[in-house]
């Protein structure tokens, strides 16, 4: 699609004569084919490398001022807080871009799950995508580690005593994580080693996913195949560059509420309490965008069935593509699927509300039947769907599906006519 | 030549492949071990309290190795309490003789086995320990007996080195 691009200017040609790079970029952003009828579920593909390059040049000004040490780290937060220039600014965009990217992933995620974008031939890019989702928690979770407040100590103790649960080596596993024999300052430096180089694993991780999605090209609301360079596409520019930049304006809308309206509304005060290894606060809970899988870790009365049940419920994720038994893609197609989807997408925020709460009585009898819901969906309802299920009708191009019906005919007759 | 035949080739091969990866593997295990607890916090292995201060029916917590330990004067009735359980009622069963050398004396690691938070003392259904984070229970041997913890509060190694100190480690 893009061989034949020329620079313009002598030194651009020069260079590309040597290294072809300006092709590469030309031919992946300006005219690769896109279908035509994509809409703004499909913006947050975009919203999601701004996100990231946002993580990464903050956090990289970050960590010049900051600290990795438990005698230090806490005060070196406040520190950035109060005496470094925009510190302040700094930091509560990259705390607050945290949440923001997680809350654009999960909705990129429902837009995959809804339109089925996961399936042949973009399963790649879904299960790569699933590894940009596994590394994205880790490196939140490292992150929310490094300020050494109370819930960051305790959300760390929690989580890598997950690890003790294993058979036999537990213990081993666990002492080796933290360098000594409970949460501390050898835990927060390797956090903080692992925090920076990770955002760069993902990096690398969003190339594959971009190269991979541009081999077949875009899935759409129709989940129909679209010929490249057909009457179904239009050039990428500048088309959806400007509608991915109007949606990314409205998404900067949202960002800048938080960073400067609430920027504390999505954190724990607890957090603000200087990490205290003789004091585990009264009701321990994760970010926001971790209560789901919390909820399902919770929902099991055994220790290590938890851990594996939680860990299951994202990589069972993987799968998905191989789950969904269905040839036609789109939900809305699909009017069964169409209802479950939506009963999977409510249980989902369903166990993240579960999460926050109290585990005991009604709150754990729910949990544990949405946890089952969340497996079911994936097992039994996905599986069996596409075999009872009977699709609509699907449309043969982008067009047909917007025509009045005289313009149908006409169509019709034409490329009758023509045949 | 048959092509099954072994030649000096494939010899020469599989033993330079083999000398590869066993090199490989040595020089990766100073990367692992580097993880390791190192020599200054193995160090702090060991820990003396002056058990003095503390009446009947008090507690202090100590720090050893990092973590939070309970050190606890029972009263006559936490004991007798602890004594007349029946172990077939409990999840990990454990003599309260078993758990306190000296049956005034509770010294267990304060850290709950269920995910290593800090329970709180004298709460909880069994009048002992109480973790908020997972609603573990224990009884006042420290003993699991309800929630997900999936064994009792562990039991350091400690002595008495005499009447009014113990050792820890």
């Amino acid at each position: 699609m893009s061989e034949n691009y020329v620079p313009k200017s002598a030194v651009g040609k020069w260079f590309n004569d040597r290294l072809p790079l300006l092709n590469l970029i030309y031919g992946h952003l300006l005219p690769y084919p896109t279908p035509k009828n994509l809409n703004y579920w499909w913006t947050f593909g975009g919203i999601l490398t701004f996100c990231l390059v946002t993580q990464i040049i903050t956090g990289l000004v970050l960590a010049m001022h900051y600290v990795a040490d438990a005698d230090l780290a806490f005060a070196s937060v406040e520190h950035i807080m109060r005496d470094v220039n925009y510190g302040w600014l700094l930091r509560y965009i990259h705390s607050n871009g945290a949440s923001l990217f997680f809350m654009a992933v999960y909705i990129h995620m429902a837009r995959s799950i809804f339109y089925g974008s996961y399936k042949e031939p973009r399963e790649l890019i879904w299960i790569i995508g699933v590894f940009i989702f596994l590394l994205m928690i880790a490196t939140a979770f490292m992150g929310y580690v490094l300020p050494w407040g109370q819930m960051s100590f305790w959300g760390a103790t929690v989580i890598t005593n997950l690890f003790s649960a294993i058979p036999l080596v537990g213990e081993s596993v666990t002492n080796w994580l933290w360098g000594g024999y409970a949460v501390g300052s050898p835990l927060l430096t390797r956090f903080f080693t692992l925090h920076y180089l990770m955002p760069f694993l993902i990096f690398a991780l969003v190339i594959l996913h971009v190269w991979a999605l541009h081999v077949p090209g875009n899935n759409n609301p129709e989940g129909i195949n679209v010929v490249q360079g057909s009457q179904d596409t239009v050039p990428f520019h500048p088309h959806y560059v400007v509608k991915d930049m109007f949606a990314l304006v409205v998404f900067l809308i949202v960002f800048a509420g938080f960073v400067f309206f609430v920027p504390n509304l999505l954190g724990h005060t607890d957090n603000y309490i200087e990490a205290n290894p003789l004091q585990t606060p009264e009701h321990i809970v994760p970010e926001w965008y971790f209560l789901p899988f919390y909820a399902i870790l919770r929902a099991v009365p055994d220790k290590l069935g938890g851990v594996i049940l939680m860990i299951s419920a994202i990589a069972i994720l993987a799968f998905l593509p191989w789950l969904d038994t269905s040839k036609v893609r789109s939900a809305k197609y699909r009017p069964l699927y169409r209802q479950f989807v939506w009963l999977f997408f409510a249980n989902v925020i369903l166990l993240g509300y579960l999460g926050a709460q109290t585990a005991d009585g009604l709150f754990l009898i729910i949990g544990r039947i949405a946890t089952v819901y969340y497996f079911a969906h994936f097992i039994i309802i996905l599986p069996l769907l596409g075999y009872i299920e009977k699709t609509k009708p699907l449309p043969k191009s982008l067009s047909e599906p917007v025509l009045s019906p005289e313009e149908r005919q006409m169509k019709a007759a034409a490329s009758g006519a023509s045949a | 030549m048959s092509e099954k035949q072994v030649t000096r080739r494939n010899f020469l091969y599989v033993t330079t492949g083999a000398f590869a990866a066993a090199g490989a593997a040595s020089l990766a295990w100073p990367f692992v071990d580097q993880m390791n607890p190192d020599a200054s916090v193995k160090a702090l292995a060991s820990t003396e309290i002056d058990l003095r201060p503390i009446i009947p029916g008090q507690s202090i917590t100590v720090m050893w190795r990092g973590k939070p330990v309970f050190i606890r004067r029972r009263t006559q009735a936490e004991i007798d309490e602890a004594k007349k359980v029946n172990l077939a009622d409990l999840p990990h069963p454990e003599e309260d003789s078993d758990r306190a050398q000296n049956p005034e004396w509770l010294v267990m690691v304060g850290i709950c086995t269920h995910l290593g938070c800090v329970p709180l003392g004298q709460k909880g259904d069994y009048n002992g320990w109480f973790c908020p984070c997972h609603g573990s229970h224990y009884d006042t041997s420290g003993r699991i007996r309800k929630g997900p913890a999936p064994t009792n509060l562990e039991i350091p190694d400690y002595v008495f080195l005499n009447e009014s100190t113990i050792k820890i480690g």
